[in-house]
């Protein structure tokens, strides 16, 4: 199979749905501009015209209840925001209308709009364009909110959130983008809601979010080498949360990280350890171990960012207290660096 | 014309005695929902929706009574809501504030201040997209056009040329506070005017003339593809929420009640029909129906069910 990067899985994802249904639009500051989402809305005016792909004025909270309005009368409107930030200025429309207008219209009207956030480290971004926070609008009934990981997840779960009738918030971590992999040239959809094993393994099992399943799989690799078998499960779904299989590795290991590409305070690895320890309970030979952001605004000197963020040798770390194990000897390895990768502007 | 009269007549004594029985049967306690009363504005909902047609969309606030009968009329419907029933097309979920009846053209109404408006632009642009000729109406306070959020509406409609309409309903007051403490300008119409859009502002009472000035606006819409901006004046005649007059608490005067009241909108084309040469027996006629068919819809109200406690789940997502 071909390989492609998240960037154009998500791009032919929209072009796809696009061309097979006339009733998807997308909209959104700087969708249709030069830079193009960081390439992800590439060739969509060029094939759909203005009239299904458009830019917006400033105006976010406005602009969400927009989609709102043409999703209850039919339209599959894809509203995107390149930065997490600024949903919060729509907070009011995201909270009181779009997840809860399908239920206060007595189950009458559907509500098919999708949201594209970016998150993600960028180059000291700093506190106002680096949250996550998906976990407050899981907290919110009548939203679905999903971050695919891999090209193949983010193709196909697109396609699942622009077909869904509900409203869907899926969020992409920017450092995804130029990651590869195996994505079907023709459409498919991946369920929202079941997470998926990206790594089989024994001794002890990692939960992780978006951008932290890159950190985990290396952390896997090197303990691999020292006899540790690492289990890794994206969640790739936090609403609706189907956590089976989460608390079947958990079972079958015992121990348990969650590693979580947000805060932890008050945030999804709360809810995924009050679940695992639900129905866990008595079955698990240490506590679960939570690993995220420094719980403080994101601040923009480097070396004040990379203590702010977990990463591969977090997990490794808090895998080796949790086993007993004495620390490997990390000098040789080499970690995922965006010093080469990432040079702004964004 | 004559007909036209009795038509907007029956609506208005439609809207007014809904209410006045919300008055009369509150106090037994079946109705939990706050009641945001819409006595006093009868003729701009009644006006405004008669100039639209059926298949037309109207979205609306917490205080939607009147328009939601007027676009509606399904009056059955409305008192199964208030009381709760299971025979309510939201089944209590929604309540006076938040009515709802896609089918009826009343796509929804917010109890979060001007929060529809942005939902009633999206709506008229995938009517646009669609072109099935639809118009939608989206109506709000004057207190709403404190929020940021009407001028962002406002401004991606105009920018959008949107076949929506923008009805200000005016009394003055958000809550308690008048608008001397919530504007820093001296005329909203003045500024709305510089956005590209049709605006009409009428200090009037008089159905026929809201409904014939909106019948104006829709053809200035259609000949030049921008929205319409509607704004009118009324008295708000009770308390803000609540079935009670308030005007022993000091913010407003009964005498200003009281001149509005001189020309009430229901009684003003009460007279108009009388003066066309309608008997007032014939009126009356037009009355006693009414009620009649309001006193049925709470009887039956009272005695429908309430739905089972699993509707609860239901309808959160699809
Ligand atoms: C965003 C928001 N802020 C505050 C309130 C509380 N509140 C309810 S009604 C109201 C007054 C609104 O006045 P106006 O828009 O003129 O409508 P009216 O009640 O006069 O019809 C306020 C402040 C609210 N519901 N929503």
């Amino acid at each position: 199979m071909r390989s492609i990067t998240y960037c154009d899985a998500l791009n032919e994802a929209i072009a796809q749905e696009m061309e097979r249904d006339s009733s998807v639009f997308i909209y959104g500051l700087g969708v249709p501009d030069h830079k193009r989402i960081f390439g992800s809305t590439n060739g969509l005016v060029e094939r759909f015209g203005k009239e299904r792909c458009f830019d917006t004025p400033l105006s976010e909270d406005a602009m969400t209840g927009f989609g709102l309005g043409a999703a209850i009368n039919g339209k599959r409107p894809i509203h995107v925001h390149i930065r997490a930030d600024f949903l919060l200025l729509a907070m009011n429309q995201l909270a009181n209308m779009v997840s809860s207008y399908r239920y206060f219209s007595g189950g009458k009207l559907k509500v098919p709009m999708v949201i594209r956030v970016i998150i993600g480290r960028g180059w000291g971004q700093g506190h106002q364009h680096s949250k996550s926070m998906y976990s407050i609008f899981a907290h919110i009934p009548g939203l679905k909110v999903v971050l695919p990981t891999t090209p193949y997840d983010a193709k196909g779960m697109l396609i699942s959130a622009i077909r869904d009738d509900n409203p869907v918030i899926f969020f992409e971590h920017r450092w995804l983008y130029w990651q590869a992999g195996e994505v079907p040239e023709k459409p498919y959809t991946v369920p929202i809601g079941p997470a998926n094993i990206t790594r089989k393994g024994k001794d002890i099992t990692i939960v992780s979010t978006s951008w932290m399943n890159v950190e985990a799989l290396k952390a896997a690799e090197i303990l691999a080498r020292n006899g540790v078998d690492v289990e890794i499960v994206d969640v790739r779904t936090i609403a609706p949360f189907e956590d089976d299989l989460i608390v079947e590795s958990v079972l079958k290991t015992g121990h348990c990280i969650i590693a979580d590409n947000d805060w932890v305070e008050c945030g999804f690895s709360a809810e995924a350890a009050a679940r695992i320890y639900d129905k866990c309970f008595g079955r698990m030979k240490s506590p679960i171990e939570r690993v995220g952001f420094a719980f403080t605004p994101c601040p923009t000197a480097r070396h004040l960012e990379n203590a702010f963020y977990p990463n591969a040798i977090t997990i490794i770390r808090a895998i080796e207290e949790k086993l007993g194990l004495e620390p490997t000897d990390l000098s040789g390895e080499e970690f995922y660096s965006h010093e080469n990768r990432f040079k702004g502007p964004f | 014309m004559k007909g036209l009269n009795i038509e907007l007549y029956k609506k208005m004594c439609l809207v007014r005695k809904a209410e006045e029985m919300i008055q009369y049967y509150y106090s037994e306690d079946g109705m939990k929902t706050p009641m945001h009363m819409s006595m006093g504005e009868e003729a701009i909902a009644v006006g405004v929706c008669h100039a639209l047609k059926a298949k037309d969309q109207i979205f609306g606030t917490y205080r939607s009574h009147a328009i939601y009968l007027a676009k509606t009329q399904n009056i059955n419907d409305f008192f199964a809501e208030m009381y709760g029933k299971d025979t309510a097309l939201l089944k209590g979920k929604g309540g006076s504030m938040h009515m709802c009846n896609p089918d009826g053209g009343f796509m929804g109404s917010s109890g979060i201040v001007a929060s529809a408006i942005p939902v009633a632009v999206g709506a008229s642009f995938a009517n646009k997209m669609s072109k099935n000729g639809k118009y939608v109406a989206v109506f709000f306070g004057d207190g709403a056009t404190n929020e940021g959020v009407f001028w962002e509406s406002l401004n991606a409609a105009c920018l959008m040329k949107l076949p929506v309409l923008f009805i200000c309903e005016d009394n003055g007051f958000a809550v308690h506070t008048p608008k001397s403490e919530r504007e820093g300008y001296e005329s909203l119409t003045d500024i709305v005017s510089k956005f590209n859009c049709h605006v009409i502002s009428e200090e009037t009472t008089d159905v026929e003339v809201i409904y014939n000035l909106t019948q104006d606006g829709i053809k200035l819409m259609s000949d030049t593809s921008m929205p319409l901006f509607l704004h009118f004046r009324y008295y708000r005649y009770l308390e803000h929420v609540g079935i009670c007059e308030d005007y022993e608490a000091g913010y407003r005067s009964r005498e200003e009640y009281l001149k509005w009241l001189e020309r009430d909108p229901v009684k003003l084309q009460r007279e108009k029909l009388l003066a066309s040469g309608i008997n007032d027996m014939e009126i009356k006629n037009i009355e006693s129906v009414i009620t009649e068919k309001v006193m049925k819809s709470i009887t039956k109200a009272k005695e429908a069910p309430f739905c089972r406690n699993d509707e609860l789940f239901e309808g959160v997502l699809v």
